[in-house]
């Protein structure tokens, strides 16, 4: 069976700095594989290659066995793949509605002429955040003023709402307190309940094994292991992430 | 305009406790405008005996004033809230006059209608070209558009006063005349002009793709970057349409004085900036709306003409609207306290 994503001997070189060396690993269908590792392992730099930020020195990465290398990233999202990152591409002043829509905004037309439909476009957003189990408290408020949690949710709701079926988040916790991190948590669960496959960059021991159906530990740009939380311990993926391979 | 700011303390009213302080501030603009208003015909009744308010001659004299400033300010506003600035508009206005004057004045006195459609395209071109060159810039080079509309500020401003020769360009048209001191249904058509393009840049800022990616350009530039949309021709565009709507301030100038002259827009820059700020915009960008500019306008054209019409030196002008664009940045701030920044 063709994996859903399959990323082959991935290469990253920035001037004379071998960011990523040779990383290879599959996602399937309702997993979640937690990319681990200390700063600087590289862990960002994969992302970027699979979401076409970067294009990598070597490697491929396909999805469905087709070729997604050398594509760009509105290429790569629109192919299914949607990256959520750290700093969450939310635009604060927007409502959620046009936050949900970014890029790909509805409009009808009144006499030929084309208005934004904001009332479609914020109702489909309290649908989608409903589904994910949050209410929105005022549709038409900015996001700004939503909690770090909920501001999340947005962009997990962005990933639902365009039938995403790979979604990547680097560190989605980092910035949250703790009962916004559990709220995240919930939500890749529902994420993986719907069939998608879920690239989860973390450095949180707890919310590593919460999550990952599979931890592939990079350390020097390198896979220094691959685990499945069952059959590890939180030490040995420390160890592992400091470099002591195996 | 004024369903607008409804609309916006309408939605804001059942957010926070603090939200009747922030409606007021929301709307301190519209109560600054009705104040100064207010002092004036107060004034006028008291010292003089007759109306400010409601004279046909003062109503047009200001809405002259703020529709000239419009001109500049409208596509300013779209450029601020995508949190650039472009300072070459006081020159796009110039080299649009100039350019429209000379091709005018080169067809001689019996110019038709085609000549000076004519004249108006080169003119919109000229303009237009300073915009790409903006864009360019500002999307493709990476200049932050302070320095690079600076530099083009300077560029514009010598093309202007080269092709003039140094002078202003006098030419003699009735069609150009008629354009521009003639009025529709009384209403003056500099004003007409500006309030269409009032409405056209409202309709692109609220109602358009374009007008939320310019939004959101001002707020995150990532977030539009990664949801796909093109942030250089979006940048190229907004400045385009800032030039555009400048030139078209050029083409009221030599229209209504029969002349073209490379400074046309030179004092009107700082009031543009002013009217965009009054009206509620950020230097950091995403915020600020068309009718917030459509306001601050007519705050500088009324304490402009007011002041002039009270008698007082007309160099009190430049202090009193300095004093507004203080206000209008404290106002701003106290929004934020008042509300509490959650960023
Ligand atoms: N654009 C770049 N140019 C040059 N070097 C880079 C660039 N991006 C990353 N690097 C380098 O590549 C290496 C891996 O960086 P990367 O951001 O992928 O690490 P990471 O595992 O995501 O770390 P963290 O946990 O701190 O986010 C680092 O040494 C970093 O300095
Ligand atoms: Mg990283």
């Amino acid at each position: 069976m063709t994996p859903l994503l399959k990323i082959d001997g991935l290469k990253k070189t920035f001037g004379g700095n071998e960011a990523v060396r040779d990383v290879s690993f599959e996602v399937n269908p309702g997993e979640c594989v937690v990319l681990a590792g200390d700063n600087g392992a590289g862990k960002s730099t994969v992302i970027k290659m699979v979401s076409g930020v970067y294009q990598p020195t070597d490697g491929k990465v396909y999805k469905n066995g087709t070729l997604l290398t050398g594509k760009s990233p509105e290429a790569v999202r629109s192919a299914g793949i949607e990256t959520i990152y750290q700093d969450l591409a939310l635009a604060d002043n927007l409502d959620p509605g046009l936050n949900l829509y970014l890029g790909r905004e509805v409009t009808r037309r009144v006499f030929g002429i084309p208005f934004l439909d904001r009332k479609k476009m914020r109702e489909d957003a309290v649908e989608v955040m409903r589904n994910l189990g949050i209410v929105v408290p005022d549709p038409a408020a900015p996001v700004r003023d939503m909690s770090g949690g909920q501001r999340q949710a947005i962009a997990i709701a962005r990933a639902i709402h365009w039938q995403a079926e790979i979604v990547i988040m680097d560190e989605p916790t980092a910035a949250l307190g703790v009962p916004e991190q559990r709220e995240v948590m919930a939500l890749i669960e529902r994420l993986k309940s719907k069939g998608v496959g879920i690239i989860l960059i973390s450095h949180n021991l707890p919310d590593i094994f919460a999550a990952a159906d599979r931890i592939i530990v990079l350390a020097r740009g390198m896979v220094a292991g691959e685990r499945r939380p069952t059959e590890t311990n939180d030490e040995e993926i420390v160890r592992m992430m400091m470099g002591a391979t195996l | 305009m004024i369903t607008d700011m409804m609309n916006e303390v309408k939605t804001k009213k059942h957010s926070r406790g603090a939200s009747f302080a922030r409606s007021l501030l929301d709307a301190w603009s519209w109560l600054f405008l009705i104040l100064i208003l207010g002092f004036f015909e107060i004034y006028a009744q008291t010292q003089t005996g007759s109306t400010f308010l409601f004279r046909i001659h003062n109503l047009q004299s200001i809405s002259i004033a703020a529709s000239q400033i419009l001109l500049l300010g409208l596509g300013l506003t779209l450029v601020i809230v995508a949190a650039q600035i472009d300072l070459s508009i006081a020159f796009s206005t110039g080299l649009a006059a100039v350019v429209m004057a000379l091709i005018i004045r080169a067809a001689g006195v019996d110019a038709g209608w085609m000549i000076v459609g004519l004249a108006i395209l080169a003119g919109l071109g000229a303009a237009a070209a300073v915009g790409l060159v903006n864009g360019w810039l500002v999307a493709y080079l990476n200049v932050p558009s302070f320095i690079g509309t600076l530099g083009t500020y300077g560029i514009a401003r010598g093309a202007a006063l080269i092709v003039a020769g140094g002078a202003t360009v006098s030419i003699r048209n009735d069609h150009t005349r008629a354009l521009g001191n003639g009025d529709i249904l009384g209403i003056p058509i500099p004003l007409v002009v500006a309030g269409v393009l009032a409405l056209g840049c409202h309709y692109l800022l609220k109602h358009t793709r374009f007008g939320v990616h310019t939004y959101a350009l001002g707020a995150n530039r990532a977030a539009v970057e990664r949801a796909g949309v093109d942030v250089k021709k979006l940048l190229i565009k907004l400045f385009v349409l800032s030039a555009i709507t400048a030139g078209i301030g050029g083409l009221i100038y030599t229209s209504r004085f029969s002349a073209g002259a490379a400074n046309a827009g030179e004092p009107i820059l700082l009031y543009a900036v002013a009217a965009v700020f009054i009206g509620g915009a950020s230097l950091t960008g995403g915020q600020g709306t068309i009718s917030g500019t459509v306001i601050g306008a007519f705050i500088i054209a009324v304490i402009q003409f007011g002041l002039v019409y009270s008698g007082l030196p007309p160099y009190w002008q430049f202090v009193a609207v300095g004093l507004v664009i203080i206000i209008a940045v404290l106002v701003d701030q106290s929004k934020e306290r008042i509300v509490g920044d959650r960023s």
